[in-house]
């Protein structure tokens, strides 16, 4: 009997559009609890992402995007991404992200900002960092 | 009769409103193909988010969250999706018919107005309802950015406890002629027992943080990507009803010039006979 296959169903959505869908032998994301891989078969798993690197490993190589804000449901065939914001690394501006971190950091040394604000500036500062560590 | 010269006039006024009519049809026509491409892209996020929030809900049944219960105050917060511009038959009366003839459900005096478009939020206005943000501007163009900036204002307000329900008022887009003015509630989560036995409960799920955390950050999004789905959809009823409107304007017009015409012609004539009548009068009383 042939091996079964290690792949599984991989699908990114974006309110704006279908981000990717394919195979996958691997993805890696990072949740609010940290980073994780998933193999298939996995267990069935809901959790809510936090903004990192998606690394999909496929048969021909790997592809990185980065992700931003949404939640992951793990089934043990199909991953499914669903992600406010996704880009490729082609896609992203870097000059501004370079940009808004410098914004960011600005902000976060400067403390005089109510706690909402810092909120904010400290997940800008996730979110340019991701996007910058893709160049 | 009208004079010769008065129905030329009349015809070629209406012959230059056609052509305006016409070239108004084409402008929607190419703007609805184009938000109905994007409506449809926008389906399968929110196929998947509404799936993943009956399933959490069907699982976890009667779970204490303050997104699932009617918040303290009786203020009601309605959204109201219409367009910036007219020229669209009822499109807009349709759908703030919708919150003027909800009064039980929608008393004026407890209803607070997001608005998003002009128009309906001019007619609003007018008949005294409290109008608390204008978000018309996000109606040109809207993105996933807009509807997640609004929609967090109006969460934070039901959070504070400010307002204890949200509904959305906008206009469901069926298909390219078909549009339905819809009035739904977004907050707190509600679904029948029907919707949540169709939910696929028979995995056992898990979640990470908890079930009532993730609630906490899904359900915003969910609301979101209804929002958004809204705005969307909106968009390409304004098209399509706006191009109806225009289509039907256009063939109004024609029928008209066809009959000013038929009339011109007719006094043409008549005032031909007319003279040839005096020529020959004239004539026969010298010789």
């Amino acid at each position: 009997m042939a091996e079964e296959s290690r792949n599984f169903q991989v699908e990114i959505i974006t309110p704006e559009r279908i981000f990717y869908t394919g195979e996958a032998s691997m993805i890696e994301f990072t949740s609010v609890e940290g980073e994780m891989g998933v193999y298939k078969n996995h267990i069935p798993l809901t959790t809510v992402l936090a903004p990192g690197i998606v690394t999909i490993t496929e048969d021909g190589g790997q592809k990185k995007a980065a992700v931003h804000a949404g939640f992951a449901e793990i089934l043990g065939d199909k991953v499914t991404l669903l992600a406010e914001i996704a880009e490729w690394p082609d896609e992203i501006d870097f000059d501004r992200a370079e940009a808004a971190r410098e914004r960011a950091k600005a902000r976060i040394e400067n403390k005089q900002d109510s706690g909402i604000d810092m909120i904010r500036a400290e997940l800008a500062l996730r979110k340019a960092l991701v996007r910058i560590s893709l160049k | 009769m009208a004079s010769m010269r008065d129905i030329k006039r009349r015809k070629s006024s209406i012959q230059s409103t056609q052509q305006i009519t016409k070239a108004m049809k084409l402008v929607s026509t190419v703007k609805l193909q184009k938000a109905k491409l994007h409506a449809e892209q926008t389906g399968p996020y929110f196929n998947h988010m509404y799936q993943t929030v009956t399933s959490i809900l069907a699982r976890s049944g009667s779970i204490n969250h303050p997104y699932l219960q009617k918040g303290q105050s009786d203020k009601i917060a309605v959204v109201v999706i219409t367009s910036n511009r007219g020229l669209a038959g009822g499109y807009n009366s349709n759908v703030t018919k919708l919150i003027l003839n909800n009064e039980d459900l929608l008393p004026k005096d407890r209803v607070e107005i997001y608005g998003i478009g002009h128009k309906g939020l001019e007619t609003l206005a007018r008949r005294g309802y409290q109008i608390k943000e204008d978000h018309s501007q996000i109606m040109d163009n809207p993105t996933y950015a807009d509807a997640a900036a609004v929609c967090e204002r109006v969460l934070k307000e039901f959070t504070d406890g400010q307002i204890g329900e949200i509904y959305l008022a906008y206009t469901h887009f069926k298909n390219t002629v078909s549009h339905e003015p819809k009035l739904l509630k977004l907050l707190p989560v509600e679904f029948s027992e029907e919707e949540l036995s169709q939910a696929d409960s028979r995995l056992i799920m898990n979640y990470e943080p908890n079930e009532s955390e993730a609630l906490d950050l899904i359900i915003p999004k969910y609301v979101t990507s209804i929002f958004y789905g809204a705005l969307v959809e909106a968009l390409a009823s304004e098209n399509g009803a706006r191009m109806q409107a225009m289509d039907s304007a256009t063939s109004n017009a024609e029928d008209m010039i066809s009959d000013l015409s038929l009339k011109y012609n007719r006094a043409r004539q008549s005032s031909i006979t007319q003279e040839l009548t005096e020529i020959i009068a004239g004539a026969e009383a010298i010789s």
